[in-house]
Parts: structure tokens; C-alpha cells; sequence
């Protein structure tokens, strides 16, 4: 057995092959929650949250807590070590004494990366500011693989802030690595995909793009629309934002151009980008969304441990 | 034409695009070596036009990434007793270690003590950096 120690700070750090054992088990999970329920007694996650966070972190605490784990941590910078000045390198090597994986939230770009430098145990990236959120991004393909059935041959709108987005970013990096997968982004022009991502990501990929302002021209060719927040302060002017914030509003109407195969997925928190009268849609699916966060997350504690096969494969030899 | 003496034991940094002589001797430290060092800017080139040149008398272990981030054009020519015993041209470094710092202030290296600074070649006909941590781009004019 390979005894190199394994991390997830970037979604990309899972091979496709690891990525479709990780949701094969969350759906076996999802299946037989009874099964796993003392997969993990007697080992301890650490969730270092150096910012607010609840639904990923009581996600993370929800998966340990129901594999039989037990759970520690600090929940804001100000509670932990971080207010003396100690250095993430430093916080680690301790936890690594007192857990057995570590789930690491920082408002920094890249922290988990030091983390997973100078672990002893598994570090899971939690996000890290504006920059990855790799186990939202498993949650989304989860998704869509339970929804759809498959994760190929999809047509995927992503729309609303494709800019900042991380989540939007991460699960394109994620996408193309899969058959036949077109995208539609829609979004403002203040608030485009970046050229970056279009040039090193999609267009090396061969997967067909189109960018378009309005979602209601495209909506009747899509299977996923992956709605985003729209911010009020990420436009450079009022006017703009009122011209345009509606065009990124998904109603009742809108959902009637849908087919009816369609799937509605959102990262969470919403606050007006999906209409309250959505949620009652059939294939409004960012709740279930939300359940399968907490199966990923059990299936890849499972996996980083080593306690169910997947990443610590035999090593070939040469 | 101004004349630079030839080194009997040293290198000779070659076929520096014009310009770009100074950045060279201050990303590899010149400035603090106690032998001789000449640059020679906008020197005559049948290649190039005008390249510059930098000649250093004595021992130095080269940082072939500075010189290959900075320009994969760049021949390193190595001297002894007068003579040319090497000459090595430069490859686009597929990482760079503490070359370059990280301009971005929301990267965990603007506030983290003893990290390297390591950006990856992600782009090779772009020449395309970005750091290690946070993936943001290094950009040449920063």
C-alpha cells in the first residue's frame, strides 16, 4: 500500500477515476446510512473554521457525527490560536497531536495548502476565501450523477456571478474532465467567466461554450441550471444592476421554458436569485443538493482515512 | 564599439533580450558578489538587433530559473582558462522558487511567516505563471 497522506485542497487533486469511487460510496452511503454508522468510532475530525461558516461546517460535523467520529474545533479566527498570531503551519502540526483528519475553513487564498504541507493527518479544504471550495464542488457532482444518472453528455447552464463565483470555477475545472459536457454561461457582462478560465480550462478541454446575457433564450436546451448570487456590489453602477438583476432572477415563469427533465442546483445561501414559488418545482433540487453535501463529505472522511479503499491504491511497479 | 575585456574563468549570460540585462542582475543578486561583473546593454547582435550581456569572472552557481522565467532565449556560456567548456541554453522552468512574491493580498503568503514562494507554469506558450497558493497570475509589468 502506498503511505503517502492525502489531501483535498483542490478539487482537481482527485483524479476523475478517484472522483467517481468517492460518489460511488456517497451514494452507497446515501442507500444504507446504517451501514456506515460506526465507520469511523473512536477518530476525531478537527474542524478549523477561521470564518463563520454553517452549513459547511455543521456539514462536515453532521458526516462525522453519523460515521460514529467524534468532533473538535474552533468555529472563528478569534476563538482559536490564529488571535496570538500562530501561523497555520504551526496550528496544524498541532492538531495533527489531537485529530486524525482536519477540515480547514480560512478567509486566506491557499492556507490549506500550507496545511496540507505541514500536516501529520488528512487536511480537507472548507474554503479558502474567494479561491476553491472543493467539497462543494464533489456535493454538485453528486447532484447531478444521482439526478441525471450520468455525468456526461449534459448541456450545464451556470448562471449569475460566473466571476467571483468559486463554486462556479471549481465545478467547471471538474467538468470537463468528463464526455461530451457543454457549457452556457449566463451572466452579466460585468460578471463573465475570466479569460483565464476560459483559455486554460475550457477551450484546451474541446467543450463547447456559448456566453449568453439572458437565461430565457437557452433555458429550453439546458439538463442542469446552477444558479449563482448576483451581488448588488460587485456592479460598477446602480443602473446596471437594476437593468439586469431581474434577467438573473429564476421564477415560476421562467421554469416554464424548462424541460422537465431540468435540474435547478445552487450552491446556498439564496436570498432572491430563485423565487420562493420554486421551491416547490419538482426539479428544484438545492435541498436535496444540500443532503448529498453531507454524504460526500462522510464518503470522503471515509476514503482520506483510509477506512473504506478508493485513494490508497497499490502502487505499481515498474 | 565599447570594448569589454574577455573572462579567463567565469560566465557569460548570452542573448539577453534588450533591456532586460538589469532585471537579470538584480533577480540573481549580483550586486552582492565581490568579483567582476560587466553588463552590457544594447550590444550588436546578427541575430537579435541589440541583446545584452552580462559577464561574470569567478564561480557562481546560476539560478536557472530566474533566467528562464525572464527569458528561455538566454545561453549561459561557462569559461575556463579562457576557453568555452559549456554552453547551455535556458528552458521555461516549470516551477519557480522564491523568484517572484505573490501581489495577491488575500494569498495565505502575504501573511504567513517562512513560506516559499512557489509559482507553476500553467500556460507554456503564454509563459504563464501563477502561484502555487492561490493560483493567481503573475504578471510580468507588476
Amino acid at each position: 500500500m502506498s503511505n503517502r497522506l492525502r489531501h483535498l485542497v483542490d478539487p482537481l487533486d482527485l483524479s476523475m477515476e478517484e472522483t467517481r469511487r468517492l460518489l460511488d460510496l456517497a451514494e452507497s452511503i446515501a442507500d444504507d446510512r446504517e451501514a456506515f454508522a460506526h465507520k469511523c468510532d473512536g477518530k476525531i475530525l478537527a474542524t478549523l473554521f477561521y470564518e463563520p461558516s454553517t452549513r459547511t461546517r455543521l456539514s462536515f460535523e453532521s458526516a462525522m457525527m453519523r460515521l460514529g467520529g467524534k468532533v473538535l474545533g474552533f468555529s472563528s479566527a478569534a476563538s482559536s490560536s490564529a488571535s496570538k498570531g500562530e501561523s497555520v503551519a504551526d496550528t496544524i502540526r498541532m492538531i495533527s497531536c489531537y485529530a486524525d483528519i482536519a477540515a480547514m475553513r480560512h478567509n486566506k487564498e491557499g492556507a490549506p495548502r500550507i496545511a496540507a504541507q505541514y500536516a501529520g493527518i488528512p487536511v480537507i479544504n472548507a474554503g479558502d476565501g474567494g479561491h476553491q471550495h472543493p467539497t462543494q464542488t464533489l456535493t454538485d457532482l453528486l447532484t447531478i450523477r444521482r439526478e441525471k444518472k450520468r455525468l456526461n453528455n449534459l448541456t450545464i447552464g451556470l448562471c449569475g456571478d460566473l466571476k467571483f463565483g468559486r463554486t462556479v470555477h471549481s465545478l467547471i475545472k471538474s467538468l470537463v474532465r468528463c464526455e461530451n459536457i457543454r457549457f452556457v454561461f449566463i451572466s452579466p457582462e460585468e460578471l463573465h467567466v475570466p479569460s483565464y478560465i476560459i483559455d486554460e480550462v475550457v477551450k484546451p478541454s474541446g467543450c463547447a461554450y456559448k456566453e449568453v446575457r439572458t437565461m430565457d433564450e437557452v433555458l429550453p436546451e439546458l439538463d442542469v441550471l446552477y444558479m449563482t448570487r448576483v451581488q448588488r456590489e460587485r456592479f460598477f453602477n446602480e443602473e446596471d444592476y437594476i437593468r439586469l438583476k431581474d434577467s438573473y432572477i429564476l421564477d415560476g415563469e421562467k421554469m416554464k421554458l424548462a424541460p422537465e427533465d431540468l435540474i435547478v442546483l445552487h450552491p446556498l445561501p439564496r436570498v432572491n436569485e430563485i423565487a420562493v414559488e420554486v421551491d416547490n418545482d419538482p426539479r428544484a433540487k438545492y435541498f436535496v443538493q444540500a443532503q448529498n453535501g453531507v454524504f460526500v463529505r462522510m464518503a470522503l472522511i471515509l476514503m482520506l482515512l483510509g477506512v473504506e479503499p478508493g485513494l490508497y491504491e497499490e502502487e505499481t511497479s515498474c | 564599439m565599447l570594448n569589454i575585456d574577455s573572462i579567463q574563468n567565469g560566465i557569460v549570460i548570452d542573448h539577453i533580450q534588450a533591456g532586460k540585462g538589469m532585471r537579470i542582475y538584480e533577480l540573481l543578486e549580483l550586486g552582492k558578489l565581490d568579483c567582476c561583473v560587466a553588463i552590457i546593454k544594447n550590444a550588436r547582435s546578427s541575430k537579435m538587433g541589440k541583446k545584452d550581456i552580462i559577464k561574470i569572472e569567478g564561480d557562481l552557481d546560476i539560478n536557472f530559473d530566474v533566467l528562464g522565467f525572464i527569458d528561455n532565449n538566454i545561453t549561459v556560456c561557462t569559461i575556463r582558462d579562457g576557453v568555452l567548456v559549456k554552453k547551455e541554453n535556458i528552458v521555461l522552468p516549470k516551477r519557480l522558487k522564491n523568484v517572484i512574491r505573490c501581489k495577491n493580498p488575500r494569498c495565505i503568503t502575504s501573511s504567513e511567516e517562512g513560506v516559499d514562494q512557489v509559482f507553476v507554469l500553467c500556460d507554456e506558450k503564454a509563459h504563464r505563471y501563477r502561484c502555487l497558493y492561490c493560483e493567481q497570475e503573475y504578471k510580468h509589468h507588476e
